[in-house]
């Protein structure tokens, strides 16, 4: 059965994979919409960019994140500059790590909902005289429904499974940065297979059980039919 | 003399597309601008409505100035309603929800009155409280009208409002925009490429051709000038203003009176003292040179010739004059010679068919 040290490190996955799914919605809502929407010659840069972590192995990112958030990196000195101390092997840390590395799977979905709505409603909405940001909010949000429950849905079930990135950034410190994957990782270096089969049976569930309800609510919702 | 309360001056460039206008319209009716795809209609709709900008550009509606040098309001400023070719409804809104889209963001008051007449003029009052799925195109084109129309704007703008739809539908609407038409005291502009919607709704025509104003001027005029194409085409018509007099019903005859005279129609469906568009084909009319002593043609009228003019293909186009109202007629090229036929000679005309347009 479960220890209440593995409560814990579910506790705190939820809390990451939560805060983390906040903040990718906050930074990648109006990136999507950029991407969407704009001709700049930088689209084709920053697409590449928040799509990396797609290809990337996660020990790539997290190296790189280590080196920069370390005491000697940029990132670093600018945190101990303003007196947060360095980040690697924090909860923030951890957090920030999450944010980048899923941030393509609530970037994408969103940047496809915008396409498809297109220009048009966008245009009645003004000759009716919405302003942008309300056109942006009575119009584009709720026909990219759909879109959002795909970006809040995958961002948070990917940042619950991620593991290469909390390993480098996180490393494996109980209450703050031991997340479900690595308990794992720990059952089994220790040979408690029982325990192991607990949590990982218990994420493959939750994983299976999230990605059910997702496909079913976009099968009887189809994406993206803005206008007729 | 027409009051031009719309001056529109806009330039754009985009590769071989060259766009060019200086237009002053008027402040009432229904403008009409007609020409082929590509020839900038739909892009000067856009540059009035400002959902495209063009730099340099000059724009002023009723005295107030939307682009000039400094100025460019931006779309949701312009007290405008715009009706696009397709509706454009909100999908995730119902009928009512899209209808009030824009007068819960119009700064004065919701008049109810006016409200309930724009939905009942476009016959959507069963149609309130439906999802947008599962309504009819020329449903949907109603509920576009009348949700641009309840913002009770300086003035409407329609892109092609009847083009995406079949002509079953295309008839169904067109009464209301009739309707409209009579009703309405904001200018409107009316984007299409049909010559039937240019003679059934239009006070004022602009005629583009390649991102240029090739002529514009009130129907009448613009409809019998020979220097344009519209008078050679097959279709070639003239629409007059006319009031009904009386109506024989024991002939199925109405009487109807213009500027110059009196025609006699096929019964017309409206009270006396109604005034209809007649549109009148110029391969309906016929000329002759004296009155005609005894003839089963009802209409035969004294008109003069002020212009004429032969197409390449054996037809003479003839503008006459009766009165104040100009009249189109398509005549065989030796017909002309045979009658001789010249400007400011006397003619009569004989009108064989008609057709009231609302």
């Amino acid at each position: 059965m479960l220890t209440s040290e593995d409560f814990d490190t579910l506790l705190l996955t939820a809390k990451v994979a939560s805060l983390a799914t906040v903040l990718m919605l906050l930074i990648g809502t109006p990136l999507a919409w950029w991407l969407a929407r704009t001709s700049s010659v930088w689209k084709g840069i920053i697409n590449t960019l928040v799509a990396l972590p797609l290809v990337l192995p996660p020990t790539v990112l997290g190296f790189y994140l280590l080196v920069l958030m370390g005491p000697a990196g940029p990132i670093g000195q600018l945190t101990r500059w303003l007196g947060l101390g360095t980040l690697p092997f924090t909860f923030e840390g951890l957090v920030i790590a999450s944010v980048l590395y899923s941030l393509p799977f609530v970037v994408q979905p969103l940047q496809a909902s915008f396409s498809a709505i297109g220009a048009q409603p966008l245009e009645a909405a003004a000759t009716l005289r919405a302003s942008p940001l309300d056109t942006f909010f009575s119009v584009v949000m709720p026909l990219a429904k759909p879109g959002f429950l795909t970006a809040t849905i995958l961002g948070f079930a990917h940042t619950v499974g991620e593991f290469g990135v909390v390993l480098m950034v996180g490393g494996n410190i109980p209450d703050k940065t031991r997340v479900v994957s690595v308990q794992i990782y720990n059952h089994v270096e220790a040979l408690e297979y029982s325990e192991a089969h607990w949590l990982a049976g218990g994420l493959l569930l939750f994983s299976f059980t999230v990605l059910l309800i997702l496909y079913s609510i976009l099968k009887s919702q189809p994406v993206a039919h803005p206008l007729k | 003399m027409t009051i031009h309360a719309i001056k529109a001056r806009f330039q754009l460039n985009y590769g071989v597309f060259h766009f060019k206008v200086d237009l002053e319209l008027p402040g009432t009716g229904v403008t009409v601008l007609f020409g082929d795809s590509g020839s900038g209609k739909t892009t000067l709709l856009r540059c009035i409505a400002g959902l495209q900008y063009a730099p340099q550009g000059f724009l002023e509606i009723n005295d107030s100035i939307w682009q000039d040098d400094k100025v460019f309001l931006p779309t949701y400023k312009r007290s405008l309603g715009y009706v696009f070719q397709e509706a454009n409804l909100f999908q995730h809104l119902t009928v009512s929800e899209n209808l009030y889209y824009g007068l819960k963001r119009i700064k004065s008051s919701i008049n109810n009155f006016q409200f309930q007449q724009t939905i009942e003029l476009l016959g959507i009052e069963h149609l309130l409280t439906r999802r947008i799925e599962g309504l009819s195109g020329g449903e949907r084109q109603r509920i576009a009208i009348a949700r641009a129309l309840v913002l009770n704007p300086d003035i409407l703008l329609m892109d092609e409002p009847l083009a995406s739809l079949d002509s079953k539908r295309k008839q169904e609407i067109l009464p209301f925009l009739s309707r409209l038409h009579q009703q309405l005291a904001i200018p409107v502009l009316y984007v299409t490429h049909s010559q039937q919607e240019v003679a059934q709704l239009a006070d004022y025509l602009v005629i583009m051709e390649q991102g240029q104003v090739f002529a514009s001027g009130p129907l009448a005029t613009t409809l019998s000038r020979l220097d344009l194409p519209l008078a050679m085409d097959k279709q070639a018509s003239t629409v007059w203003l006319v009031t009904i007099i009386e109506h024989e019903t024991e002939y199925q005859l109405s009487r109807v009176e213009f500027s110059a005279g009196t025609l006699s129609l096929p019964l017309i469906d409206a009270p006396i003292g109604s005034t209809l568009r007649l549109q009148i084909y110029a391969r309906d009319v016929s000329i002759v040179l004296e009155a005609p002593y005894a003839t089963s043609i009802l209409n035969v009228l004294p008109a003069t010739i002020t212009d004429i003019t032969d197409d390449n293909n054996g037809q003479s186009i003839v503008c006459l004059q009766l009165g104040s109202q100009s009249l189109l007629v398509h005549i065989t090229r030796k017909s002309r010679q045979l009658l001789n036929l010249q400007i400011n000679k006397a003619v009569y005309v004989q009108i064989k068919g008609s057709s009231i347009l609302n």
